[in-house]
């Protein structure tokens, strides 16, 4: 494990540069092609969560008129859309794609600390996608218990999926967390011991402090989720009962008993609460990074939105019970669990104020990755909202298990973070293939998703109000439903569809892109972090070619005064161009 | 590693938290140990997540299921010339366990003072010392599953307390195992003079110890919960 490297961190100079194209390109140690190899599996797969969701989309506003949608596979549908999007999805994509690719620019290193371990990461994630997809295809297909997997319904007779689909996919999650840590420990490590000169932690860009205490949050996150599923593949596959009481089930008398459901309901929220921000700090920190850059304005508050970042993760840890004020809890649990909650607010709230602030006054430059920045703020202020509402006891009981809490996740760590991700990818594509993309079709791929979501969620979260329960096939003919709610779910319906549709202009921009895009240069946006600055566009195995680069600055001295750019990169020296305002202790 | 802090010269530090967070945020390292040393902490936090968990799971399910839990220093007991001796077995295995701690500690010094005979055969010393300690947990298994102690049910009392046993004890026996053959490919490297040749430096013994002591360290957990309670 650690030999590897404690060798080749004296002479890192002396790198080997892999020779043939599966050196290369398949089986490659290089943290850029393996954040790529990362990233593109992770928007394949998200690919097929999305056409899952346009297919029980379909059913629900076109009730009895598609034959191949009936109850099991939708079931099957909602539970893999779910597990695909959280996970392998948005956890892969922000923490494998962008925490490789970034942290080695962002910070001057050459690499990931240990490279070998990191390329198998993402090979046993592949694994992983594999192994999940193959439970479409086993018999009885896909599990269809809902994404939280709750015992004993997960387990039991009548449930789609019980037979192979449950166990392949706990397995699927296993090899995903083993993934993850090998992954995770390279990226905590690489953060905290191999930044190169001059590079304190106080002047690292926000996306890396957004994915390092994300992944931190995931290594003490996922062992819970890993502990609940060995203790379900047990009790399904050799008959103990961790979470399983004494029960009927399709009316015989199981052989269960003594078990405890609940439990299996805290360690996952204990892992899912967390991992609500294993996606969100990411997408805080890459979007303060964008605010900055395209605002030509220092990011408002850094040291600020550092100790928020900290102290949402911090608070993740004690708020998971929220999710549970539906399962049976002593009140006074209820009532802490409700106040850490919305003290998460707080930080949260700090944040939003502190990126509205950095673009008061900016010079905005509205581009794809800069329009997609700015959405994100209305979207996850939206999101945050109705959270505040979701987090009091009392307001959650009759809304709990309703559209109004789909469409307030959806909106707050669907949407937004995947908001982010487009602005992020449109934002370092020059950088990573050396080309621009199609600014035409960006601007065209965001006001039709942006709009489109929002189409699709705020009547969503009227129909919630009526008191329509999530995860149900058909509502049949139900009083509280008004007419102009079942026409609502239809036009619901289409906006899905033609987001769905919309994402077909990225892919095509970002592929035609490859070839047919303007040579970007070394760094377009005139932006002052490391990555930026690297000698080749796209950078080369190693980075920073026979120097590693030496910083000076934080990295959001844009339009200091006396500077002859409106942006004064990091590796430019205070006495060149006065450091304009600076959290490190090289003054 | 031996790269000096780029704001050493004179800097003075502010007062109180302000100070400390300059103070540690400065250096390109944020602790001064090798990497391999650093991920091994952080890779050893996030398992202790994983063992906390089933320890808190087994005392949840310990407290509600229905039936009585049985008697653990009947159930452990070993009888030894006729005479039933509670928690004979385990007292063995603890002391073992704890005892390979030490040579792997006096192992880690030898490590530092560049012995590596010494540093081998202690490393070997401990792996033997873990092998022992796995051998006699299958016997263990072996006796309660003679017994009729199943995973689903057994004739004492609660199903859980065999799950919980079965699986708590199992995956704590295979960090052991996976311990007993990390230690022999370490060992093996520093009798070969692998890590000579790489600088002459046996961090990596340390770093193996790290992980040999943590899991004792949750033995004693282990043990404490389910033996003594």
């Amino acid at each position: 494990m650690a030999y590897v490297s404690i060798a080749d961190r004296d002479h890192e100079i002396e790198h080997h540069d892999p020779q043939t194209f599966i050196t290369k390109y398949v089986y490659s140690q290089d943290h850029k092609v393996i954040a790529i190899q990362y990233g593109g599996l992770a928007i394949l797969i998200g690919l097929v969560g999305m056409i899952l969701s346009s297919i029980f989309r379909l059913q629900l506003g076109f009730p009895d008129t598609f034959a191949f949608i009936n109850p099991e596979n939708y079931l099957q549908f909602v539970s893999t859309h779910g597990m695909i999007m959280v996970i392998y999805l948005l956890t892969a994509l922000f923490l494998g794609g962008f925490g490789n690719y970034l942290i080695p620019l962002q910070l001057g290193s050459r690499d990931m600390v240990f490279p070998f371990m990191n390329m198998l990461s993402v090979w046993v994630y592949a694994l992983s996608v594999l192994i999940l997809i193959a439970s479409f295809f086993v018999p009885g297909g896909a599990t269809g218990a809902g994404w939280t997997l709750y015992p004993p319904q997960a387990i039991s007779p009548g449930t789609p999926g019980v037979d192979m689909g449950i166990i392949l996919m706990l397995v699927s999650l296993a090899v995903f967390i083993v993934a993850f840590t090998m992954g995770g420990l390279n990226y905590v490590t690489t953060v905290l011991q191999a930044r190169c000169r001059g590079m304190t932690l106080m002047r690292m860009p926000l996306s890396v402090w957004g994915i390092f205490m994300a992944t931190i949050l995931g290594l003490l996150a996922f062992p819970a989720l890993l502990v609940s599923a060995i203790m379900m593949l047990l009790d399904k596959t050799i008959g103990t009962s961790f979470f399983m009481p004494a029960m009927m089930a399709a009316g015989e008398v199981t052989d269960y008993g003594g078990g405890s459901p609940v439990l299996f309901q805290h360690l996952f929220w204990f892992f899912g609460h967390p991992e609500v921000y294993i996606v969100a700090l990411p997408a805080f920190g890459i979007v303060s990074d964008l605010l900055s850059v395209h605002a030509r304005k220092n990011i408002f508050g850094y040291r600020m939105m550092v100790w928020a970042i900290l102290a949402i993760g911090g608070l993740s840890f004690i708020v998971w019970a929220h999710h549970m004020y539906v399962s049976g809890m002593n009140p006074y649990f209820g009532f802490f669990f409700a106040t850490t909650t919305l003290i998460i607010a707080v930080p949260t709230a700090l944040k939003v104020y502190n990126w509205v602030l950095t673009l008061w006054q900016g010079n905005i430059h509205l581009r794809t990755p800069m329009l997609f920045a700015i959405g994100f703020i209305f979207t996850f202020t939206h999101g945050g909202l109705t959270g505040l509402f979701l987090g009091n006891v009392t307001i959650d009981l009759p809304l709990s298990d309703t559209y109004f809490v789909v469409a307030h996740f959806h909106m707050v760590m669907g949407v937004s973070p995947v908001l982010v991700v487009f602005g992020a990818i449109y934002h370092w594509y020059p950088k990573m293939t050396g080309r621009m993309y199609n600014e035409t079709l960006g601007k065209w791929h965001f006001w039709l998703t942006f709009l489109g979501t929002y189409s699709l969620y705020l009547p969503m979260h009227y129909i919630g109000f009526l008191g329509v329960p999530r995860r149900y096939f058909a509502m049949g003919n139900t009083d509280f439903m008004p007419d102009s709610a079942i026409t609502l779910n239809t036009s619901m319906t289409i906006s899905a569809l033609i987001i769905a549709a919309t994402q077909s202009i990225f892919l095509y921009n970002i592929i035609v892109s490859l070839k047919k895009g303007k040579p970007a240069g070394g760094n377009p946006w005139k932006a002052t972090s490391l990555e930026w600055m690297t000698p080749d566009t796209p950078p080369k195995h190693g980075n920073w070619g026979h120097e590693l680069p030496v910083v000076h600055r934080w990295a959001y001295d844009y339009a200091v005064p006396g500077a002859a750019e409106d942006y004064t990169p990091q590796t430019v020296p205070a006495s060149e161009v006065p450091v304009g305002r600076d959290h490190g202790v090289d003054h | 590693m031996s790269e000096a802090a780029v704001t050493g010269s004179g800097e003075v530090l502010a007062e109180g938290g302000k100070g400390f967070v300059q103070d540690f945020s400065a250096d390109r390292q944020a602790f001064h140990v090798p990497w391999g040393k650093a991920m091994m902490w952080i890779f050893l936090l996030s398992d202790t997540f994983i063992f906390s968990c089933f320890l808190v799971s087994y005392m949840k399910v310990r407290m509600s299921t229905t039936d009585p839990w049985p008697n653990p220093s009947e159930v452990f007991g070993l009888e030894v010339a006729g005479v039933s001796v509670p928690l004979l077995l385990i007292a063995i295995m603890t002391f073992i366990l704890i005892t390979s701690s030490g040579t792997m500690a006096l192992a880690v010094n030898m490590g530092y003072r560049k012995d590596k005979k010494k540093t081998f055969w202690l490393m070997v010393a401990t792996a033997a010392l873990g092998a022992s300690f796995v051998g006699m947990q299958a016997f263990e298994w072996t006796k309660l599953i003679m017994e009729g102690v199943r995973p689903w049910g057994n004739p004492f009392g609660a199903a859980q307390f065999g799950s919980s046993f079965f699986m708590i004890t199992g995956f704590h026996g295979m960090h052991v195992s996976a311990g007993v053959i990390y230690l022999l490919v370490v060992a093996n490297r520093v009798r070969t003079g692998f890590y000579e040749r790489r600088g002459d430096n046996y961090e990596i013994v340390e770093i193996a110890g790290l992980y040999w002591h943590f899991v004792d360290l949750v033995w004693v957990f282990i043990f404490a919960f389910f033996y003594l309670w």
